[in-house]
Order: structure tokens, then C-alpha cells, then sequence
């Protein structure tokens, strides 16, 4: 990937001396645990690698919207229609959060929607998976959700001020999410047999996507090195998963429902939990653009950015009527 | 007047999140709080809240639609806090409807059929582009703005308290149709020509908004005569559209009879989807 082969943190290309200056600055606040702010100098790669990783946090908010949208209509009930609505909004919040924070890297939105639009950026893979039964509106939210808590809590601490102050506040919203998704199976296990049936479905088709929504093992983790030195990253890959399934794998119990890993123990030796074998080459098919809805997924993203242009352009040739209007009064 | 008059009784309701991305002030309505409150409407004050409940109710779950199809990604955080707010209000109208017949809101949700439903024809309309959306919003947010501002001097002391928290809200979903009223009719040409479309088609449900039944009548300073509203109405919203270089549409209106159970044809299928999971199954609980 680009941003590993190029110089990441020093070397390599001669720096002139305010270059030098900056750098043995980036250094220091790294160093020091503190955090870098939009003006301070960074390294090229270090603004890269950000762009990419909170662009592609802000399209899978973004994308993330639509399998629970397609379920606010038909919400069986008028308080979990409520909620719904309400999750999927803050959804819409954090993409808008998060695309804010990118740009404090130089980066407009308008490029950044182009890049989810043409496919060229990604998001997270688990949205390209359908949304088919309500119980799924509890799977995502306890599942993926949870898992997106275990990845975003310590990026409450990456190196990069925006960020970082950015996740503290998704966090606090994430960990409702997760409740509420987990309050929906909740209520799901303890009803009639067709509403346990479906609780079940919908875990036994979330369990493994989400587990991989923590990144490939660390042995075939090729960013991860450089952002660990940054500090944009705290924890790896394994580290986060194992804790994510030690997590779930209690709460399942409370639900009186089953993972869907005949694998699964905890291993005294190691200390770690063992899960089956994960499905990687699904996993890459479906960041590739193969998986079941990356085709619709992104359609409807485009449709809806196609639909509003006549609605964005009447609002910009407004604002410039109206500050004509205003240079002439 | 305000608040003042409502009944000390609901005074101790608790905080409320009907929104959950916005902030309310402590002691707000809560449908819950109404399910479990002591009142018991008669059935003709019910057949009020239906009314007023129904409306909220379509246009709720017809907004929710933009969720994730708005043509910016503010807008899809403004539409859906707009439909959140109606679905809240539709709640706490249903919440205070359905007991009088020892029911809830779901119930009356989920389990009404077409013609028991009581909304007018202007919320039933399809969402069209996003200018159709926002003439119908500025259509209903003028008039809810003006109906719930009414009932706050409402002798019933439910429907003046939810009415109380709801003009506040409406008063917002008001400002965003005519921030984009103004927008969209002065912007381009293409938006011009959008928005004279949707206001002729749209327009020929207006003349329901403001019919008179023999329930308001009836049910004297509790409910507010829907004719007692028009000048007001068409007062600002001529404002409206004339601040936007738009003409008021000349097409004649439709003879729509909602309130009595003869709705659009646009109904059946919003209550398919809207009921089709709690109604596979019944007795369930979510």
C-alpha cells in the first residue's frame, strides 16, 4: 500500500531545514503521547494514512444507513420505530462528524463522496451483507456495533486531535446503539418461537462477519506497523478481536441463544479465546466488490447524490443571488 | 397562553427523549407517561387524537423514506429528525386515543385497517423529488404550526399538553420548508419548474385541511374548527410563496373525505408496509 512503501515517519527523502524542524516537532508530540492538531507539520504519509482511515469510517457510516433504513418502515412497533429512526440519524451524524474531521486534513467532502461513489475508497465490508429480518436490527446493533465500540474505543486516543476527540463522541452514542440492538434480541429471545428462530438466524449470519470486522490476523496486516508508531493505532487486529469475543460470548448467555462457533473456548495456556477459522477470502470478495450488496449499496448512494443535484444547485445559485443582493444593498 | 393551563397532573412527567439527537426540556409529554396516566378520554375526545395522531402519523413514516436518500447528508439528519418528532407526536396522540377503548398505540397502529384510519389526504401523497417533500412540508408545518398553537387554550388538558411540546417542534419543521421554499423557488430555473409542479399537484388536497365536522362542533373548546384556521393559513403561506417568486396554483381541490375513512389509494400501501411485520405476528411483543 502507498502509504507503507513511502517514508512514513523520517528518513528517506532529504527535508529541507523548516521540513526538519517539523518532523523532529511530529516526533516529539508523539513521543510525549500528546496529540497533533490540523496546523502542525505532519509527515505526507501520516496525513494519507488519516484521510484513508477516517474517510473510509465516515463512508461506512454513511453506507452503514442504509440495511438499518430499509427497516424503519416496517418496525413492528411505534417505540422501536422511534429508536430506529433515531440510530440510523446519529449515523448520518457521525459520517458528517467524521467527513468534517478529514477535512481538517485538507481533504474536501465533495472529493471524499466521489471516492465512496466510484468505488475507489471502501468502508466496512459487514454493510455489504443484507439486512433481512428485523431480528437483524438487533445482530447489527449488538454485533456490529459492538464490535465497532472494540475497534473505536482506542482510537478515543489516536494521535490526531480531530479524531480522536471525534470518537469520543460516536463512542458514547455507539455503546447506546449497542444496548438497544442487544435489548432488541433481548426481547426477541424471551417471545414466541418465531421470534427466538429469528433472533437466532440473524446471529448465526452476523457472528462471523462481524468478527471480521477487526481486519485480517496480524500475520497479513500490512498497515498496521506504521499506524502503531503513529499512534493512530493502540491495539492489533487479534488483540481487539479476542477482546470483542470475550465479550459477546457472556452476553450471549444472558440471551440464552448460541454462537455459531463449535470451535469456540477459552484456551488457559495462552489466555485467549479460540474461535473457528474465519472465511478470509469471503472477506477479501467482499471489500473487492463482490459481496451480496456493494453493488446496491453503492447505487442507491449514488442515486441519492444524482436525485439531490438539481436541489444543491438551487441552494448554491440562491447563496450567490443572495450575496449579491446583499453586496448591492 | 402557554402551558400554564395544563392540568397540574402532568406537570411530573419526566424527562423526555422523544428526540433522541436533540436535547428536550425536563418535564415534557412522554406517550408512555400518557399510556399510564389516569385520564381516560371520552370516545369523542378520541376520535379527536385519531385525527390529529393519524396525520402525524402517515407524514412520519412517509419522511422516514428520505433516511439515507436525501440529496445532502444534512438533509437526511433534518428529514429524519422532522418525521421523528411527527412519529412522537402520533405516539402521544395514540397513546391518549387508544384509551378509551382499552387499547395501545400499536394497537391502533398496527391493527387498524385502512378505513378506521382518519389522516387527510395531504400526508398520504407520495414524497415525489425533494421539492414535492418540502411543498407538502410547508403546507402541513403551517398548518400544524397554527393548529397546535390553538390547542394549547384546549379544555382538554392532554391534548393542550402534547400540543404544548409539539408547536415548539413544529415551529422548527416550519423553517426548515421555508429556508427551502425559498431556496429551491428562487435558485434556478429548474427548481422554479420543480416547485410549481409540486404545488399543483399538491394543492388539490389543501381545501381537506380545512373542513369542519360535526365532531368539532361537538366537542366544543376542546378542538379547534379546521375553518377557523384557513385565513391564517393562507395568509402566510401566499407570504411564503410570494417571498419565493411562486404563484398560489389556481388547479381546483379534490373532493378527499380521510377523516371519514375514504382515503387515497396511496394508504393501502403505506399500511402494508407499515403493519406487515407485527401482523405475521399477532400477540407478539417487539
Amino acid at each position: 500500500m502507498a502509504a507503507q512503501q513511502e517514508s512514513g515517519g523520517s528518513l528517506s527523502a532529504v527535508l529541507s531545514p523548516e521540513e526538519q524542524a517539523g518532523q523532529d516537532r511530529f516526533n516529539a508530540i508523539i513521543a510525549e503521547d500528546s496529540r497533533i492538531e490540523p496546523r502542525d507539520w505532519m509527515p505526507e504519509a501520516y496525513r494519507r494514512t488519516l484521510t484513508r482511515q477516517m474517510s473510509q469510517h465516515a463512508h461506512s457510516e454513511i453506507i452503514g444507513m442504509q440495511p438499518e433504513a430499509n427497516w424503519i418502515t416496517r418496525a413492528p412497533s411505534l417505540k422501536r420505530k422511534a429508536i430506529l429512526m433515531a440510530k440510523v440519524q446519529d449515523e448520518a451524524g457521525h459520517g458528517l462528524y467524521l467527513y468534517s474531521g478529514t477535512e481538517t486534513l485538507g481533504t474536501p467532502r465533495d472529493v471524499l463522496n466521489d471516492q465512496l461513489m466510484t468505488g475507489k475508497a471502501k468502508y466496512s465490508s459487514i454493510f455489504n451483507y443484507p439486512a433481512r429480518s428485523w431480528a437483524d436490527m438487533g445482530a447489527i446493533g449488538w454485533l456490529v456495533d459492538g464490535a465497532a465500540i472494540a475497534n473505536q474505543v482506542p482510537l478515543c486516543r489516536a494521535s490526531y486531535g480531530p479524531y480522536g476527540r471525534a470518537m469520543v463522541r460516536i463512542c458514547k452514542e455507539e455503546s447506546f446503539h449497542q444496548r438497544q440492538g442487544f435489548e432488541i434480541l433481548l426481547e426477541l429471545a424471551n417471545g414466541t418461537e418465531a421470534q427466538k428462530k429469528m433472533a437466532q438466524d440473524a446471529i448465526n449470519r452476523f457472528y462471523a462477519p462481524s468478527l471480521m470486522m477487526f481486519g485480517p490476523p496480524d500475520s497479513d496486516s500490512p498497515n498496521s506497523g506504521q499506524s502503531t508508531a503513529w499512534k493512530i493505532k493502540r491495539f492489533s487486529n487479534d488483540e481487539l478481536r479476542q477482546r470483542f469475543v470475550g465479550m459477546i460470548v457472556e452476553q450471549v448467555k444472558i440471551l440464552g441463544l448460541t454462537l455459531p462457533d463449535p470451535e469456540l473456548r477459552f484456551d488457559e495456556e495462552s489466555g485467549t479465546w479460540k474461535h473457528m477459522d474465519l472465511d478470509w477470502v469471503e472477506f477479501k470478495a467482499v471489500i473487492a466488490g463482490n459481496g451480496p450488496c456493494n453493488a446496491q449499496r453503492l447505487q442507491r448512494r449514488r442515486d441519492a447524490h444524482n436525485e439531490g443535484a438539481w436541489v444543491r444547485e438551487a441552494a448554491a445559485a440562491y447563496a450567490a443571488k443572495m450575496a449579491r443582493k446583499t453586496e448591492v444593498a | 397562553m402557554s402551558a400554564h393551563n395544563i392540568d397540574h397532573s402532568l406537570d411530573s412527567f419526566g424527562d423526555s427523549t422523544a428526540s433522541a439527537t436533540r436535547v428536550t426540556p425536563g418535564n415534557a409529554l412522554r406517550p408512555e407517561d400518557i399510556a399510564i396516566a389516569q385520564e381516560k378520554p371520552s370516545e369523542q375526545v378520541a376520535e379527536y387524537a385519531l385525527r390529529l395522531g393519524d396525520d402525524a402519523l402517515i407524514l412520519a413514516q412517509r419522511l422516514s423514506h428520505w433516511i439515507s436518500r436525501g440529496p445532502e447528508i444534512e438533509e437526511d439528519i433534518a428529514l429524519g429528525n422532522i418525521a421523528l418528532d411527527q412519529l412522537g407526536h402520533a405516539r402521544s396522540f395514540l397513546s391518549y386515543a387508544a384509551k378509551a377503548w382499552d387499547k395501545t398505540e400499536d394497537d391502533l397502529a398496527y391493527w387498524r385497517e385502512e378505513e378506521d384510519f382518519r389522516s387527510l389526504h395531504i400526508v398520504e401523497q407520495p414524497n415525489g423529488d425533494f421539492g414535492v417533500t418540502i411543498v407538502r412540508q410547508l403546507i402541513i408545518s403551517i398548518y400544524q404550526h397554527l393548529l397546535y398553537t390553538a390547542l394549547l387554550d384546549s379544555g382538554d388538558a392532554t391534548i393542550a399538553a402534547i400540543s404544548a411540546k409539539a408547536v415548539k417542534e413544529v415551529d422548527y419543521h416550519r423553517d426548515h420548508a421555508i429556508a427551502w421554499t425559498l431556496r429551491l423557488g428562487i435558485g434556478t430555473e429548474e427548481s422554479a419548474r420543480r416547485m410549481r409542479h409540486a404545488l399543483d399537484i399538491l394543492w388539490p388536497y389543501v381545501g381537506e385541511m380545512f373542513e369542519d365536522e360535526e365532531l368539532h362542533a361537538a366537542l366544543g373548546d376542546v378542538a379547534v374548527a379546521p375553518s377557523s384556521l384557513r385565513a391564517a393559513w393562507e395568509e402566510e403561506f401566499t407570504a411564503v410563496l410570494h417571498d419565493a417568486e411562486l404563484a398560489v396554483p389556481t388547479v381546483p381541490f379534490a373532493m378527499a373525505r380521510g377523516r371519514r375513512g375514504e382515503h387515497s389509494e396511496h394508504l393501502g400501501f403505506i399500511l402494508a408496509e407499515m403493519q406487515v411485520l407485527a401482523r405475521k405476528h399477532p400477540g407478539a411483543t417487539w
